[in-house]
């Protein structure tokens, strides 16, 4: 027995203890034992992932656990990536719970829950047979699903997201299912090694309906385009340490999906020949990226903010998935390793920051009440610590140096860059617009947070829940401190993680050599490219202190001065003359106005007397998801127009209904004789 | 890290803090005398600075260190692509950050943090102009890394020391279509990036139009001081930036006190040039309306998409 499997017995056996305890113990100590044990839960998923990707594997099979297929786990490197992730992630969530739970989401039910849901997340990237990943896939949704509703009673937004999440991720199921029964059925067999064999076998037609299937269903937990409708309710909605799990580990499970089945399951026919798959999800992933960032933008709200970054970044891992797919399949493996490499940093990357935001507005939400941006503001004052922390998350969710998601982009567009000599002619026009894409979503991003940071967290209060706020308790300063150091490590030795990660995409995009190595440095070895984010920072601080040293040395040695603020000599400035969220994304929306199409409403009420003189003056906007209105509404208003038609079928009289089960059986009888 | 770097890293670092008030004072003058004015001189914006950093220190009521430690890291980050970029010498003093998207990525973090600082104060110019600042960085930055693109696919790396060495063996590259077409592009970002007209105007007070100055309103003393002499470092190294890519010729590539001499020299020459053209230029420039400026950008964006298209293509 080596450490990964004992690693996993030891989480599954915390995961289900914890489960058993919170049922058990008494309400008081409920938050701790729940928080602690998902926490340790996720320390041993997280060994165990780190011990697979240095190497270590196992295999399980348990016939007799299921029906039918019965339960076969594999523990492979592209696996353990991922468990990694759901790992850390789990541990920073369950020592935050700790503190946010007390109040109010400490239900029985909902404290068994959580360590239920991070198992289920450890168990789907280890299954190795349809069978297995299936029910680990239905138990994660299941499980969400339940922690999502955690506040159904206090707000009634909460049911609606549910009932969005409930459909949207069973017809996600849904489509995986199909794909992977079709896939099953030509290979004779549900176990991952069979469809290996088959896949080698199948018709490209077959083989293309699997994949866009199982990309449909896959795409959709990842929060992609047009899927993605559920997560800007869902993740809002969930208490935070929640949100956390499910925007920063449940997502990446769906880019594991594609990842398995395209490379992996598909290993043999996909990277050879299919291009157009590759293409397909390459634009999904850029259009997601766009669109998902943009709508942060525009949004007011904090956690859903949060949410529609979380599409924006699961779009960027796809346009690197996309690239490594289109490399691999016109030969260039190396490049093919690099780009992979890329795209799992930025899902591990994305997995740190998103922890430490989703925490910060957890902790900003526990402090006034509300994650309306235009309705907060000055919260430096009464929250330093949550402020620092979601600055330096929102600075590694812009891209910026000395940010995390830098270096990951960065090895993204170094990818994209050099793919471009070897291209077809279609792949040319693809790449460069892949690269704008990304380019205008750290553009985007950038805007996107700094409004985030400097409306929520700077300048005055808007209102006095924000004015009154005070910093939250240790155990949520201590969830958000260890996403804090994951995020720097991250951002300044990423290569601690690369020389892992970088062999992992070497393996499964075939190329076999390690993408990056160095220390200090990064050094790509398919190409030319060296970065160093740590001399980068180093650099900055030493040029900031030289700074400091020669004003120090220049300035007029006299002390600071505090003064009134410029108001225009028009008497002191109030909150309600500062900028909000609404007013300085205003400019964006203008700009583009034909992609977001926001409603403006504006009522002018007359005074009685004259048309001239204006008593009041309404002004309402709002930016609606067009994609959701264009595609949801229809479909929506059909089926509630044939759900009434359906209605009239059954008015309640139960010889109608004894009528209907006799004329049934005769169609059916009489198809029988026809087609027997 | 070669000698070569290290020495260009130094002197680049004292020509451009030296340099660039006299480069804002040049391009002034120009105006003045191109609209009939006398001009205060090309010394005046150092004079401006040694006032400023003479006065005493002043806070706005209720702001927070951010708003403080601003400045530094506005004259920090464009410090350090001040080293890093091989303007006087080919090689790098630090070669794994002088990389393309590197610079531009530290550029745009102090501007990112300027427009915190501008929200920070809570007042409506600041937010203004962190609103505006925000909305033109994300526009341009599309058009940035794409021109990026076209210029590094043919070197095969994005690292601005290997781009300047490529082109010196080359000369005449500089004249392929997707050179000059990203030329173009990087042209009208430095335009935007800088704060210049028709973009934004650096002489303007008015609420209607201010990008910049609306941001860093409430700042005086020596905190102005460290702003304005970032801003003009931004706009050398920007333009530094335009010559070492597209006119490298000059630049040193070995280590004697002739060559560095010469690299000193035709850096200043080239960033003066430049700034003159860039002065004579906006004499006869209106700025735009703020919602024309995505306009102008979404063309530069398009150009550089035809660059990346001419260098593989026409390559």
């Amino acid at each position: 027995m080596n450490l990964a499997q004992s690693g996993f017995g030891v989480a599954l056996t915390i995961g289900a203890l914890t489960a058993v305890l919170a049922v058990a113990v008494p309400v008081r100590l409920r938050a701790a034992v729940t928080g602690a044990g998902t926490a340790l839960t996720g320390a041993a998923g997280a060994a165990t992932g780190v011990a697979a990707v240095l190497g270590q594997s196992f295999t399980l099979a348990l016939p007799g656990l299921l029906p039918l297929s019965g339960v076969s786990l594999v523990l492979d490197p592209l696996g353990g990536v991922f468990l990694a992730v759901t790992g850390g992630v789990a541990v920073a969530a369950g020592i935050y719970g700790i503190g946010y739970a007390r109040h109010g989401g400490d239900a029985r039910l909902v404290s068994a829950v959580l360590p239920l849901f991070v198992m289920a997340m450890l168990v789907v990237p280890v299954a190795a047979s349809v069978g297995t990943l299936l029910v680990g896939w239905e138990l994660m949704a299941l499980t969400s699903l339940l922690l999502v509703l955690t506040e159904h009673r206090r707000r009634e937004e909460v049911a609606e997201a549910g009932r969005w999440y409930a459909v949207m991720t069973h017809l996600g199921l849904v489509a995986v299912l199909i794909g992977l029964m079709i896939f099953a059925g030509h290979a004779g067999g549900d176990s991952f090694a069979a469809l290996r064999a088959a896949a080698r076998h199948m018709s490209p037609t077959v083989a293309g309906v699997v994949f866009v299937l199982v990309l449909a269903g896959f795409g959709s937990k990842a929060g992609i385009l047009p899927l993605h409708a559920w997560l800007p309710r869902a993740h809002p909605e969930a208490p935070s340490h929640v949100s956390a799990l499910m925007s920063a580990a449940m997502v990446n499970l769906g880019v594991y999906g594609i990842v398995r089945v395209g490379f992996d399951l598909f290993g043999g026919v996909a990277a050879g020949g299919t291009r157009w798959w590759w293409l397909l999800v390459l634009l999904l992933g850029a259009a997601s990226a766009v669109y998902g960032i943009l709508q942060a933008a525009m949004s007011t709200d904090l956690k859903r903010l949060l949410g529609y970054s979380t599409t924006e970044n699961m779009g960027l891992v796809l346009v690197g998935v996309g690239a490594a797919g289109l490399f691999a399949s016109s030969g260039n493996r190396a490049l093919a390793g690099l780009a992979l490499a890329a795209a799992l940093l930025h899902v591990i990357n994305h997995a740190g920051f998103k922890t430490l935001l989703f925490l910060a507005a957890g902790s900003v939400l526990h402090a006034t009440g509300t994650r309306d941006l235009d309705a907060l503001g000055g919260l430096r004052a009464g929250m330093p610590a949550t402020t620092a922390a979601f600055g330096w998350g929102g600075l590694a969710a812009s891209a910026l140096p000395p940010g995390t998601a830098f270096v990951s982009e960065w090895l993204l567009v170094q990818a994209l860059i050099h793919g471009l000599p070897t291209a077809g002619a279609a792949t040319a026009i693809v790449l460069p617009v892949a690269v704008a894409a990304v380019a205008l979503t750290a553009g985007l991003a950038v805007a996107t947070f700094v409004k985030a940071f400097g409306v929520g967290f700077l300048a005055r209060p808007r209102s006095d829940a924000a004015a009154r706020a005070s910093e939250s308790s240790p155990a949520m300063l201590a969830g958000m401190g260890l996403a804090g150091v994951a995020c720097a490590v991250l951002a300044l030795v990423p290569t601690v993680v690369l020389s892992g990660v970088g062999r992992v995409a070497g393996v499964v995009a075939g190329s076999g050599g390690r993408a990056v190595t160095g220390v200090v440095t990064l050094q790509l070895t398919a190409i030319a490219g060296t970065l160093s984010p740590l001399l980068l920072t180093l650099a900055l601080l030493a040029a900031m202190v030289v700074v400091l040293g020669v004003v120090r040395a220049v300035a007029a040695r006299r002390a600071r001065r505090v003064a009134r603020l410029w108001d225009c000599g028009a008497g002191p400035l109030s909150a309600r003359m500062e900028y909000t969220a609404t007013s300085f994304a205003e400019p964006l929306q203008r700009v583009f106005d034909d992609v977001v199409a926001p409603e403006t409403d504006v009522d002018v009420t007359h005074h009685e007397e004259s048309r001239y003189l204006v008593a009041a003056v309404e002004y309402r906007r709002r930016v609606p998801d067009r994609i959701e209105r264009r595609l949801y509404q229809p479909v929506l208003a059909a089926i509630g127009f044939w759900g009434q038609v359906g209605r009239r079928l059954a008015p309640g009289s139960v010889h109608r209904y004894l009528g209907y089960g006799f004329y049934a059986v005769i169609v059916l009888l009489i198809v029988l004789t026809v087609t027997r | 890290m070669s000698l070569l770097g290290v020495a260009g890293g130094v002197l680049q670092a004292v020509v451009v803090v030296i340099g660039s008030p006299l480069l804002v004072g040049i391009m002034r003058q120009v105006r003045a005398r191109l609209e009939g004015r006398a001009g205060a001189g090309i010394g005046q914006p150092w004079r401006d600075l040694r006032k400023l950093v003479r006065k005493e220190p002043v806070s706005p009521r209720g702001t927070s260190e951010l708003f403080r430690i601003t400045p530094l890291l506005l004259v920090a980050t464009t410090g350090v692509v001040a080293v890093v970029t091989p303007f006087v010498t080919a090689a790098s003093a630090i070669g794994p950050v002088a990389d393309l998207f590197a610079v531009v990525a530290l550029l745009a973090m102090g501007t990112a943090t300027l427009a915190l600082a501008g929200l920070d104060t809570g007042t409506a110019f600041g937010g203004m102009g962190a609103s505006r600042e925000m909305t033109i960085l994300a526009l341009v930055e599309p058009t940035l890394l794409v021109s990026i693109f076209a210029l590094s696919v043919r070197v095969g790396s994005t690292n601005l020391a290997a781009i300047v060495t490529s082109t010196l063996r080359d000369p005449a590259r500089v004249l392929s279509p997707a050179s000059l077409l990203a030329a173009v592009a990087l042209i009208v970002v430095t335009v935007a990036e800088t704060g210049r007209l028709p973009v934004d105007n650096p002489a303007t007070h008015l609420e209607l139009t201010m990008v910049h100055e609306a941001m860093i309103l409430e700042y005086a003393g020596p905190d102005l001081a460290l702003i304005e002499l970032a801003a003009s470092m931004r706009l050398s190294v920007f333009l530094g930036l335009l010559a070492s890519l597209f006119l490298p010729w000059g630049i040193a590539t070995s280590l004697g006190p002739v060559a560095l001499a010469v690299g000193v020299v035709v850096f200043a020459v080239k960033v003066g040039l430049l700034g003159t053209v860039l002065a004579v230029g906006e004499v006869f420039t209106a700025k735009v309306r703020l919602f024309r400026v995505p306009e102008l950008l979404a063309g530069s964006f398009v150009l550089g998409l035809l660059a990346v298209g001419a260098s593989f293509f026409l390559a």
